[in-house]
């Protein structure tokens, strides 16, 4: 089998990030999954027996005081080391905002091709084959690097499956002071709110979204009692973010994120086309809007010609009346 | 200060966009080419420190078909200095890493203090080239930024990671992506308009750049999902409620 290096995006409070999964369960589809790891002090055994746990066959860990303070560079210094060690025959890295600078740096450092914004892939005789979802979900594209190194980056909550455990293999290493280019530094770092309760909105298996049609960040209260409701993530439409109802993460399509859930309860979103290339791939689609004519009712399974502020709290009543 | 910002081409994502199923490479002819609007953002960051400092000079690069010229004309007319024109049938389709090379190449000659790009493309989405180039040139990236301060020697900002948000900064010349918490790109003038036909462009093809056209990645397959049609729609009146509720039970969704 051969080597798979997987990218631990840890946290810089080390925590283990929830994309990490995902990732060692395709590397394990494909190969032997080695964790690479980048923290500040040597990872612990706690980290990592959860790695292990999650999939991880080989643990590369590397530290360095200094990892937190510049732009990524420390984790492609650790990458390429890896690659080198370990020859693999493809590097997984999250298709988050670092993970695809890193891939893009580690590309070109080691000659390797990128696959990017991969929702699936697969081996055949020693060649891997990556999927990808192209124009929301309309086009199903595969793609390989025949004759470099390919280096995916992975769309959060695409897999969903779980790699059998191992009781890992461990080297420790600790990573020389980045010398080799010049980069960017960060000098402060704050992390974003999170609500612990509700489920993360890439991969969730409902999501309650809602619009401009909302008209308030108070009223916008109503679309997460819902998805509370019903134990969804929350989504929102550009309008509903520039309007600043909810903040950007939680936007939904073409330039935000790609949900393929098996319930998405549209709120006051009319349906651009922009909104749909997120979401249009869900299993089963709900749209509550006033006007009749709205786009989205021609992707919805069950369209509902109303007011969203007289039919959603009435939902919300029948769900609790329920359980 | 010289600013060079990387502009590109997109079909309209207002309308649905076609893929050719042969080659996987976007039909070009479907859609109205537009400039992407991460690009239009990008420009306006360059102008608005060109709005400070008259001394500034803002250059678009851009790599695509012969229209993509009309993209370079629509950025000189909402401001922009001159640009610069990639223009080789051997670079259509070319992916990630090719683009890159390219791209890098041109800055290579074009010695600007700050480099601007969007952080990701409408038709890509792959969101890897600024980092690339980056490596390439040797040049701190400071990527995904939701605001940035340009200084005369040095540059700031705040960028959204998955994390949250950190302040970073960097030395220049570097390179800089944004994101859309950017301001949305101001409309051309009729002066700017007029003033855009006497702005020069420069063509260059991959060979006077000194690359040698070879991509990495390779499509093998492209398959068409079927549209979605639309199920039943009701209109509210005091029972769609519960109507949506038994919907709910019936597929077994709570
Ligand atoms: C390059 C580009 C990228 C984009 N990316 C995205 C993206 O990632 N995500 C995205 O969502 N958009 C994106 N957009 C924007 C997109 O074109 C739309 O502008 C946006 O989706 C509209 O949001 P909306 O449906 O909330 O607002 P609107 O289109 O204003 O719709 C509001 C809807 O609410 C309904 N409504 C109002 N009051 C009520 C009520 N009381 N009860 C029920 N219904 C009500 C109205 O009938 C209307 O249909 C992008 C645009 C561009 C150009």
């Amino acid at each position: 089998m051969p080597n798979i290096v997987v990218f631990i995006e840890l946290t810089h409070t080390t925590q283990i990030p929830a994309t990490a999964p995902g990732l060692l369960a395709l590397a394990a589809r494909l190969g032997t999954p080695i964790a690479v790891s980048v923290s500040q002090s040597p990872l612990n055994d706690e980290h990592i027996a959860a790695l292990g746990a999650q999939g991880a066959a080989h643990i590369y860990a590397t530290h360095s005081a200094q990892a937190y303070s510049t732009l990524n560079s420390y984790t492609v210094d650790a990458l390429e080391q890896a690659i080198s060690a370990h020859q693999p025959a493809a590097v997984l890295i999250p298709a988050s905002v670092d993970g695809r600078e890193i891939a893009g740096r580690l590309a070109v450092r080691t000659g390797g091709g990128v696959l990017a914004d991969v929702i699936d892939a697969h081996a055949h005789d020693g060649a891997i084959t990556a999927i990808h979802s192209v124009f929301g979900g309309h086009y199903t594209v595969a793609a390989s690097v025949p004759e470099a190194l390919p280096i995916l980056t992975l769309r959060a909550g695409a897999i969903d499956e779980i790699a059998p455990a191992h009781n890992p293999t461990v080297e420790h290493l600790e990573l020389g002071a980045h010398t080799a280019g010049r980069t960017a530094h960060i000098d402060a770092q704050s992390d974003a709110p999170y609500n612990t309760n509700r489920p993360e909105l890439r991969g969730a298996a409902t999501v309650v979204s809602g619009g401009r049609g909302l008209g308030s960040a108070q009223n916008f209260v109503l679309v997460e009692q819902l998805a509370d409701a019903l134990g969804g993530a929350v989504g929102a439409s550009r309008a509903a973010v520039d309007a600043g109802y909810i903040d950007h993460t939680a936007q939904v399509g073409q330039t935000g994120v790609s949900v393929s859930p098996q319930l998405y309860v549209a709120l006051g979103i009319s349906g651009a086309i922009q909104h749909r290339a997120g979401m249009q791939t869900a299993k089963t689609i709900i749209a509550i809007n006033k006007d009749e004519d709205a786009p989205i009712f021609e992707i919805a399974d069950l369209g509902i010609v109303g007011d969203v502020f007289s039919v959603v709290p009435q939902v919300i009543e029948l769900l609790k009346a329920r359980a | 200060m010289k600013i060079v910002v990387l502009v590109k081409q997109v079909p309209d994502t207002g309308e649905e966009r076609i893929l050719d199923a042969s080659t996987g490479l976007v039909d070009r002819d479907a859609n109205d080419p537009v400039i992407d609007e991460i690009s239009e953002r990008a420009l306006e960051a360059a102008l608005s420190v060109k709005d400070r400092d008259k001394s500034t000079e803002v250059v678009v690069l851009s790599m695509g078909p012969s229209d993509a010229s009309k993209a370079i004309r629509k950025a000189l007319s909402m401001g922009a200095d001159s640009g610069i024109h990639i223009l080789d049938d051997g670079l259509l389709g070319a992916d990630a890493t090719l683009t890159a090379q390219v791209l890098a190449a041109a800055l290579r000659n074009a010695d600007a203090d700050l480099v601007i790009t969007g952080n990701e493309s409408t038709d890509g989405r792959g969101g890897v080239v600024p980092a690339m180039i980056a490596e390439h040139l040797n040049l701190p990236l400071m990527g995904s930024l939701t605001t940035v301060n340009i200084g005369s020697a040095s540059i700031s900002g705040q960028r959204r990671n998955d994390e949250g948000t950190q302040d970073v900064s960097a030395d220049l010349p570097a390179i800089i992506s944004v994101t859309e918490g950017f301001a949305e790109a101001r409309f051309p003038n009729f002066k700017g308009i007029m003033g855009a036909k006497r702005k020069p462009v420069s063509t260059l093809a991959a060979a006077e750049l000194g690359v040698n056209i070879a991509a990495r990645t390779k499509i093998s397959s492209v398959e068409t999902r079927a549209p979605r049609s639309a199920g039943s729609t009701i209109i509210d009146e005091g029972q769609a409620a519960a109507q949506l509720v038994d919907f709910l039970t019936t597929n077994r969704l709570i």
